[in-house]
């Protein structure tokens, strides 16, 4: 059973549809116990990241998504939010990753919007994934590149396109909505 | 590299899609949800679903077309027609669509857009402008077209910009259906002056016209309807053209 963090963030459908058609079974849920009992559990994410962390502490999710040991895959705002800091609304993160998330310089259109490649892929989730393969991204906020990056992506300058550090796995861009770039990534995720 | 979307767009009536279309391939060229599919396996990077009907009956079935959709597509999309309220952009959201469209809405209440902006983010609310030139410049027109306001183009996208939009649908009303290439040079005019995505529309009608809008405008994508659905372009060779041209394209 994969388990799909319910929170205030927005079309968390769309990660289930994904995973649905792979064909794993999927709940969305916030009970500590189901999120604890799942084979993988993803922690999805659309949204503002003052609220969304605001949310999580206030139903204690902060302190149950930090202590799961099974593998979970934060997407976009899920990858800011396992970060340490982020410099939208100024808000302190879960810190699996030892990395700080800041807002591109306005020198190009932001949000970064579109489909994008990356490089420096290591690790797993990026089995069978080549350099010219495109992901989709919508972000504004980036997270700086760490000890924990396992992708890079560029745009404006290089950040952590995707992240790991133990089993906590993270993508900026949307596996759920990149095609089937992004369902080779989102498989290889639920074949850990 | 960021690369630059095609994007088709398809209209839909009472839960059809509209306009002829000749794709052989497809037992039911009318079926929104087979028809982007077919988009989809051609390489588009995004789809657009405007509804053109959008009464009050038809916006409860758009959400249950919005859910069927987002079951089997998997790439971003976006709905639009009629949407008033954030309540109206909550039942699409809440059913599956990335993002939403709004146009004469927002010219009425334009607090429309921060509202929405500020529930579900910037990244979901794309501000269409439709636009024409006369005498005295480019001007916004509302409800499909018809009718003129008072609002500059460029004053109405910095305004959304401003208000939170997190892109634009720019058609041009001058170029809109008469396959004679984008208009450049209000394209040209919005994307270089706002720091949000532009998208390209109206007037399509060769695969030049797609390199000459990502070459000279600064748009970030380009959307077309009737090429697509025609089959007079299918999309897999326009990026081909377009990658020998060295415009940045998913492939």
């Amino acid at each position: 059973m994969i388990a799909i963090v319910r929170y205030n963030a927005g079309n968390i459908m769309s990660v289930r549809n994904a995973v649905t058609r792979l064909g794993y079974e999927s709940i969305i849920t916030d009970d500590q116990n189901e999120l604890e009992r799942a084979d993988k559990v993803i922690f999805p994410g659309v949204g503002e990241a003052g609220s969304a962390m605001a949310y999580l502490k206030e139903r204690k999710l902060d302190q149950t998504i930090i202590s799961l040991r099974q593998p979970i895959l934060g997407i976009c705002l899920g990858l800011q939010l396992l970060c340490r800091f982020t410099e939208e609304a100024e808000t302190k993160c879960l810190g699996i990753f030892p990395a700080s998330v800041k807002l591109f310089p306005p020198v190009d259109k932001i949000p970064h919007m579109g489909w994008n490649n990356f490089i420096n892929m290591k690790g797993d989730l990026f089995k069978d994934i080549s350099l010219n393969d495109d992901v989709y991204f919508v972000h504004s906020f980036y997270a700086e590149i760490s000890s924990c990056t396992i992708a890079t992506s560029e745009y404006i300058l290089p950040f952590s396109a995707a992240m790991q550090r133990d089993n906590f796995y993270a993508t900026q861009f949307h596996p759920e909505k990149s095609a089937g770039v992004g369902e080779k990534i989102l498989k290889n995720f639920l074949d850990l | 590299m960021l690369k630059k979307r095609i994007i088709p767009c398809l209209d839909i009536k009472d839960g059809r899609t509209v306009k002829g279309v000749n794709f052989l391939n497809l037992i039911d060229a009318g079926n929104p949800v087979e028809l982007a599919k077919e988009y989809v396996k051609q390489g588009a990077d995004e789809l657009v679903f405007l509804d053109i009907t959008a009464t009050i009956e038809n916006r409860k079935a758009l959400a249950g077309l919005v859910e069927r959709i987002a079951a089997e597509i998997n790439i971003p999309f976006t709905v639009g027609g009629g949407i008033d309220t954030v309540e109206d952009v909550a039942v699409l959201i809440k059913a599956g669509a990335d993002k939403v469209t709004v146009n004469s809405s927002a010219v009425k209440r334009p607090e429309l857009i921060s509202d929405i902006a500020a529930q579900f983010g910037s990244q979901c609310v794309v501000v269409a402008i439709d636009t024409k030139l006369n005498d005295d410049g480019w001007k916004v027109f509302v409800n499909g077209g018809r009718v003129p306001t008072p609002l500059k183009t460029m004053q109405w996208a910095k305004k959304v910009e401003e208000l939170g939009a997190g892109e634009i649908l720019l058609t041009s009303m001058n170029s809109d259906g008469t396959k004679e290439g984008f208009s450049l040079d209000i394209t040209t005019e919005v994307s270089r002056n706002v720091n949000i995505p532009v998208i390209a529309s109206g007037g399509a009608g060769s695969m030049e016209h797609f390199r000459d809008v990502f070459f000279h405008t600064g748009c970030s994508a380009a959307l077309a309807a009737s090429i697509f659905h025609f089959g007079e372009i299918d999309i897999r060779d326009l990026k081909k053209y377009l990658k020998n041209e060295n415009i940045a394209v998913r492939l």
